[in-house]
């Protein structure tokens, strides 16, 4: 088989590309025709600079689902094959078996795996994290970040000293001191894991109860079924394999492996962990600070004087008139999230090191990159085009959201 | 004024032993202690080996204990050997008892005593001081770098708001805040320094750079942390900057027939340039973050290099020191940011 040339190769990377390409002109054209429909969302259709950022940021979005299902990817990212490490992009392979892809399209890293195939699995990996990292970051800001600016006080002094504590860690020290096999070992991201995932349950508890509290025929199996389903995924996703910790010393027991749907390796976890812990103290003094700024509107004394209840004044009334910046903020802290997981892939913490995490990647690259430029350029452009994209996307949003 | 200052270093000092104290913690752990004695002994060591090395070192004492004598509040450990030799955490080596006795009861962080690094094998505080001179010589040239930098960008951008060259410049701040320093120094390597392209106009190591500091070694990673640091400034300039512009005083003196070109120096960049410097002073903590991943990547051995070394041998000390300066780093900005903002912002007086 011959190398591809430059052409080819472009022309062969867009044809791998063509699930997403269909998605995204779905999306599109859908999101044009009804945009006068959509509020927030297809006034983003308005500015250029916001659809060129949500361009960007789907096409992530749609490469990380398609190839957690393995579409798009042209070799196994794991794979190492013979006679191809470190060959330019469009190297063929020696002798390709019946229905192996023949080329290695942006070649292979030093370790004779395609290039391509695991840029393309690192964004699976990235949109499986971010997102959600950031949701429970919000999460936590939010229940934390709500009483704090409509109480004052005590209160918020307490909870703003600790999340200045948190704020004063150089990020990278924290990486280092909590994302290390000891740490893992000693199960202290099982705890922090067990902690701060309980906030999504207190939130949406707290959210459904002051909405229905004076209707207790909907509010009560309501709660039920809605608590009852994230107790079980909150159980499921601390607890692995039965416990929820099991070091050499000791283990706690926790939910049996049979109920147990949701496999988070530790390496996953302790990653996420982290991320959301950096994450919600930044989240928390925007949210008290809004806070603090809302509820000293009229509508809030309206509320005040109908008799509502404290937390159904902050939920229902002061965080649906927040939500201007906080999506704003939402959308920058993705990027800011990408950011901290290429670090930690970046100094090899967390993740198995042969995992196709862009950080990692970069990190691999880099080593031969006076000599070979390929094994490093193509996660390096990706991280950049997802974290501009999402960059654009909320500065669109934002001016958007101002002309209101 | 000084009441403010008095109560915030109060804050301050609470916080830097709340934070020491959850380094010291973790870095204090079974399984960091077990990979101490692993490193320092040797690898193959049963666990009673690594448990009697723990003991006769003093690692096995209560972490509350361990961090005062740390501290320098509670007396440090002394142990009797079985040979009649005496150590202990102020005493150096195994001396006899009489020696012992006349060395210190307290030996810590008060007293001076930043202990002593089990990588580099040398008293912690010669490491630090060497360390801390070679990143100051880089941040040096970063602020000079950045600051002019990212305050032209956000003048010339708020000056005229929502003509094309603002809409240029900002986009420009957009891309250098979407880029992370491993992502634009991985392509300003590939692009400068790498003979796959072929302009090597600069070397792609720092490393000469820590005895010789040339044009040539020093400023890709100068420029890789400005980058990243400037787009942020840039765009809170760009903010300050359009906010000043349409006011009302700006108004009085362009109907009053001033220039443009005195519009903007005398009248408006003065007003604008308040909330850029506490943006500049907040930076800081994201400038260590660039700090620690530019020296990785450029291989230049100054104290973000060591806080990557000390973290990866969990080498308590230094690891313990490094979080000091660090964390006092970002605390001092901060004071001195809410402190100048105070000063700078007449509208602002504390009571």
């Amino acid at each position: 088989m011959e190398p591809l040339n430059g052409l080819e190769i472009t022309g062969r990377i867009l044809w791998q590309f063509l699930p997403v390409w269909i998605s995204l002109i779905v999306v599109f054209a859908l999101s044009l025709h009804f945009k006068r429909r959509l509020g927030l969302y297809g006034k983003l259709f308005d500015s250029p600079i916001g659809m060129i950022g949500f361009g960007f940021v789907m096409f992530w979005i749609f490469t990380g689902f398609y190839a957690a299902f393995d579409m798009i990817i042209t070799h196994d990212p794991l794979a190492q094959i013979s006679g191809l490490k470190n060959e330019p992009p469009g190297s063929a392979l020696r002798d390709p078996g019946p229905g192996e892809y023949p080329w290695y399209l942006l070649g292979g890293d030093n370790l004779a795996r395609d290039v391509f195939s695991r840029m393309v699995k690192g964004s699976s990996i990235v949109i499986g994290i971010a997102p959600l990292a950031t949701i429970f970051a919000f999460m936590v800001g939010i229940t934390m970040g709500l009483p704090a600016g409509y109480y004052g006080g005590r209160l918020d002094t307490v909870l703003s000293f600790l999340a200045n504590l948190i704020l004063a860690f150089p990020v990278i020290l924290l990486f280092f001191l909590l994302v290390t096999p000891e740490i893992i070992a000693a199960g202290v991201p099982s705890f922090m894991a067990m902690v701060l995932f309980f906030f999504p349950i207190v939130f949406f508890t707290v959210l459904l109860n002051s909405r229905y509290h004076s209707q207790p025929k909907i509010r009560t199996p309501l709660l039920i079924v809605v608590v009852g389903a994230l107790l079980w995924g909150y159980l499921a996703l601390i607890s692995s394999e039965g416990y929820l910790v099991q070091t050499e010393t000791y283990a706690i027991p926790l939910l049996p492996q049979a109920l147990d749907f949701i496999n988070t390796s530790s390496g996953f976890l302790v990653v996420f962990v982290a991320v959301v812990f950096v994450n919600s103290p930044t989240v928390y003094r925007i949210v008290r600070g809004l806070a603090m700024d809302i509820k000293t509107r009229d509508y809030v004394a309206a509320a005040q004087t109908r008799g509502e209840g404290p937390w159904y004044i902050m939920l229902w009334e002061i965080l649906p008139n927040a939500r201007g910046p906080l999506i704003v903020d939402f959308c920058l802290r993705i990027g800011y999230t990408t950011i901290l997981l290429g670090t930690l892939g970046f100094f090899g913490l967390g993740l198995s090191p042969e995992s196709p995490n862009w950080g990692a990647t970069i990190n691999d690259g880099r080593k031969l990159l006076s000599i070979y430029l390929h094994p490093a350029l193509p996660p390096a452009l990706a991280l950049l085009s997802l974290v501009l994209g999402l960059n654009l996307l909320a500065d669109g949003l934002r001016e958007e959201s101002l002309k209101d | 004024m000084g009441l403010f200052i008095l109560r915030r270093t109060g804050v301050m000092v609470l916080t830097a032993l709340c934070l020491t104290f959850i380094v010291f913690f973790l870095t204090n752990l079974f399984p960091n202690l077990e990979k101490l004695a692993k490193t320092q002994g040797n690898f193959r060591m049963s666990d009673e080996a690594v448990l009697s090395w723990l003991t006769n070192n003093g690692y096995m004492q209560p972490t509350v204990l361990k961090y005062g004598q740390w501290l320098g509040v509670a007396p440090g450990w002394t142990l009797e050997r079985p040979d009649g030799t005496v150590r202990g955490k102020c005493i150096d080596g195994d001396v006899t008892p009489e020696v012992a006795a006349e060395a210190p009861t307290y030996c810590g962080v008060i007293q001076g005593n930043w202990g002593y690094s089990t990588v580099f094998r040398e008293p912690v505080s010669a490491i630090i001081g060497g360390k801390l001179a070679l990143t100051g010589v880089l941040m040096f040239w970063v602020l000079l770098l950045m600051i002019p930098l990212a305050l032209i960008v956000g003048i010339l951008a708020g000056m005229r708001e929502g003509t094309v060259l603002d809409r240029g410049l900002s986009t420009f701040s957009i891309l250098t805040t979407a880029t992370p320093e491993y992502v634009s120094g991985v392509i300003f390597i590939a692009v400068f320094a790498s003979s796959a392209v072929g302009l090597k106009w600069f070397k792609g190591t720092a490393t000469q750079a820590m005895d010789q500091p040339t044009f040539e070694n020093f400023f890709l990673p100068v420029l890789t942390i400005s980058l990243y640091g400037m787009g942020y400034i840039a765009r809170m300039t760009r903010a300050s900057m359009t906010e000043v512009m349409t006011a009302q005083y700006i108004r009085t003196a362009r109907l009053k027939g001033v220039s443009f070109h005195n519009i903007v120096l005398k009248h408006a960049l003065r007003n604008a340039l308040i909330a850029p410097f506490t943006v500049i002073m907040l930076q800081f903590p994201w400038l260590l973050n660039g700090v620690v991943i530019v020296e990785t990547l450029f291989n230049y051995k100054g104290f973000g290099w060591t806080l990557v070394q000390a973290a990866g041998n969990n080498d308590i000390d230094l690891l313990l020191a490094v979080s000091v300066v660090s964390v006092a780093v970002v605390l001092v900005t901060q004071l001195i940011s809410d402190i100048g903002y105070v000063y700078l912002n007449p509208r602002i007086r504390l009571s």
